[in-house]
């Protein structure tokens, strides 16, 4: 536990050690504002929520999380410090957790940062809270899940960029597998089971379930278990694949 | 205590340790010396945990690396090859972050801390990012990482690699330092490290082990053991010199040094049971020829000499 959050803190450390940490959260703010306010419409439209706000997430976190989390393994094996980390008195599952909370906790600050949008719409008007409340934890879940999905494709290489196009990719198809564009690559042969399974997969659905107000634990569980999957993948590629 | 048995390590198809079996005690300074890509960094990672063995075990006071590697890898420091450090860093709170890893107190940490940076001498960087500095500097903080928590076993890879003449002796004279009751593990290039530094040598090359001694035998192994060098003040005929020596029976051959033509050495023949013969009578020729003026010493042996023979002439 205790080496878990050492590794939390020196990731932390080194958030703000550069300039990544604020020119990331400056560009999410801005971004995600001007995603809001330009292509929402979310002055125009007279009502007093955040839909549009955060409906331009999962399209947000397609670019700007797996900027975070290329970084997470990558550099530590172009690094060689994976073997300095690896032979500390941590094991790999600490190791692997450490970072990742760390870096879910960096996109959760980035988030609470956009809190004075959440003040605008509650000075202009009258807006449901509690929905609010849920679509921001529908949103961290899901860069949650994007995280650990980055997590995984970071440790199986040591080339960040590699790590950045191949998570771009995963995610993107990960958050559209509801969509004709996925679906389209099933429907001529898979039978419907697999179509459904497939589609249950996505994102974009769970996410927008969790941002209506709709809060299921289901979508809940589903977040968390794409989770908790890609870090045991990640804690897998790491043991089998140390030295490269 | 630290075993090592028939340790071995594939590489998909390249085996890169070979049936490797050897034990170190407390107090021993073991210096692992081959070519490179003889596997000594492979071993040490395996001592450490880092990489798994494809076959064999190794124990670290008593406890096997495999199947319990928290409480082995409290026991070690451990430099990977080439100081790998966390680059954002400075010094101090990288130290406060390994120191924490180790599970050292706040106050245990900092005394930890300061005495790591004054053995180092690593004060004068105390508040530059290790990404600045130099490649001595940051051996020096991977030096530091290692031996913080003060363990019973040190696996160092290449300690002194990158470091400056000073730099050299400093980190000699502090491995030196340490080692009265701890197990030090190094590996080097440099033969001579080896001689100053360690107890014992371990040769490896080609993943097998080729030789395991002290120092002295390795060097007692040398054609140049108990070799008789004359320097001479003044201009002579070396040719001569080398002709009246390679007639003493107990000479095999005189080879004058090509830096040095009034310097000249005398290898003893092959079959001389008693090498010290070969001082006798080079010191009764030059009594004789009244070179009294010549400084005669005798040759302890070549380390880099035996290193070649034993590895099969690949040099180090």
């Amino acid at each position: 536990m205790n080496s878990c959050v050492s590794v939390f803190r020196r990731e932390m450390y080194s958030y703000f050690a550069s300039p990544l940490a604020y020119i990331f959260i400056v560009i999410f703010l801005m971004l995600s504002a001007g995603f809001a306010f330009y292509m929402g419409g979310l002055y125009e439209r007279g009502q007093a929520d955040l839909l549009p706000f955060f409906s331009f997430h999962p399209w947000l976190y397609l670019f700007l999380v797996p900027a975070i989390a290329m970084r997470l393994w990558a550099e530590e094996r172009k690094s060689g410090t994976i073997e300095l980390l690896l032979t500390l008195p941590v094991t790999t599952t600490q190791a692997v957790l450490g970072k990742f909370f760390a870096s879910w906790a960096f996109v959760g600050l980035a988030l609470l940062l956009t809190f004075p949008i959440w003040l605008t719409v509650n000075y202009l008007g009258d807006p449901d809270n509690g929905v609010i409340v849920a679509s921001y934890l529908g949103s961290w879940l899901m860069a949650g899940a994007f995280l650990a999905v980055g997590s995984a494709i970071s440790a199986t290489t040591n080339n960040q960029v590699i790590a950045f196009i191949l998570t771009v990719v995963v995610c993107f198809i990960l958050v559209v597998a509801g969509f004709p564009l996925v679906q389209g690559a099933f429907r001529s042969w898979a039978p419907n089971v697999v179509l459904d399974a497939v589609s249950s997969l996505s994102f974009l659905t769970h996410y927008l379930a969790i941002s209506r107000g709709v809060l299921d634990l289901r979508d809940i569980f589903f977040f968390v278990l794409v989770i908790i999957t890609w870090l045991i993948a990640t804690v897998l590629i790491i043991n089998m694949k140390k030295a490269d | 205590m630290i075993e090592i048995s028939n340790l071995s390590k594939d590489f998909s198809g390249f085996r890169a340790v070979d049936d490797i079996s050897f034990s170190v005690s407390p107090g021993e300074v073991l210096g692992f010396l081959g070519p490179n890509g003889a596997g000594k960094s492979t071993t040490m990672k395996m001592i450490a945990g880092f990489i798994k063995p494809t076959s064999g075990k190794v124990r670290v006071m008593g406890k096997n690396v495999r199947l319990r590697p928290i409480a082995t890898r409290k026991q070690i420091g451990y430099l990977p090859e080439g100081a790998p450090l966390y680059s954002d860093m400075t010094p101090p709170d990288f130290l406060q972050f390994v120191g924490r890893m180790r599970g050292l107190g706040k106050k245990q940490r900092g005394d930890a801390i300061a005495d790591a940076m004054q053995k180092l001498e690593l004060a004068s960087v105390a508040h530059k990012r290790i990404e600045e500095l130099s490649k001595g500097f940051k051996r020096r903080v991977g030096i530091a990482q290692a031996i913080l928590h003060d363990p019973a076993v040190l696996i160092l890879d290449e300690p002194t690699d990158g470091l400056d003449p000073n730099q050299k002796h400093q980190v000699r004279q502090l491995i030196k330092n340490l080692s009265t009751d701890k197990i030090v593990i190094l590996s080097t290039h440099i033969l001579e490290e080896v001689s100053t530094v360690c107890n014992r040598a371990v040769v490896i090359a080609n993943g097998k082990l080729l030789a395991d001694n002290s120092p002295s035998e390795l060097q007692a192994q040398s054609r140049y053991h108990q070799a008789v060098t004359v320097q001479f003040p003044q201009d002579v005929d070396i040719a001569n010199v080398k002709n009246l020596l390679e007639t003493l029976p107990s000479v095999g051959v005189a080879e004058v040094a090509h830096d040095q033509p009034r310097r000249i050495t005398a290898v003893a023949e092959q079959s001389v049971e008693n090498r010290n013969r070969v001082h006798e009578e080079v010191a009764g020729l030059l009594g004789m020829q009244g070179w009294n003026n010549a400084s005669v010493y005798v040759e302890t042996g070549r380390l880099d000499d035996v290193f070649m023979d034993i590895t099969g002439g690949q040099r180090s």
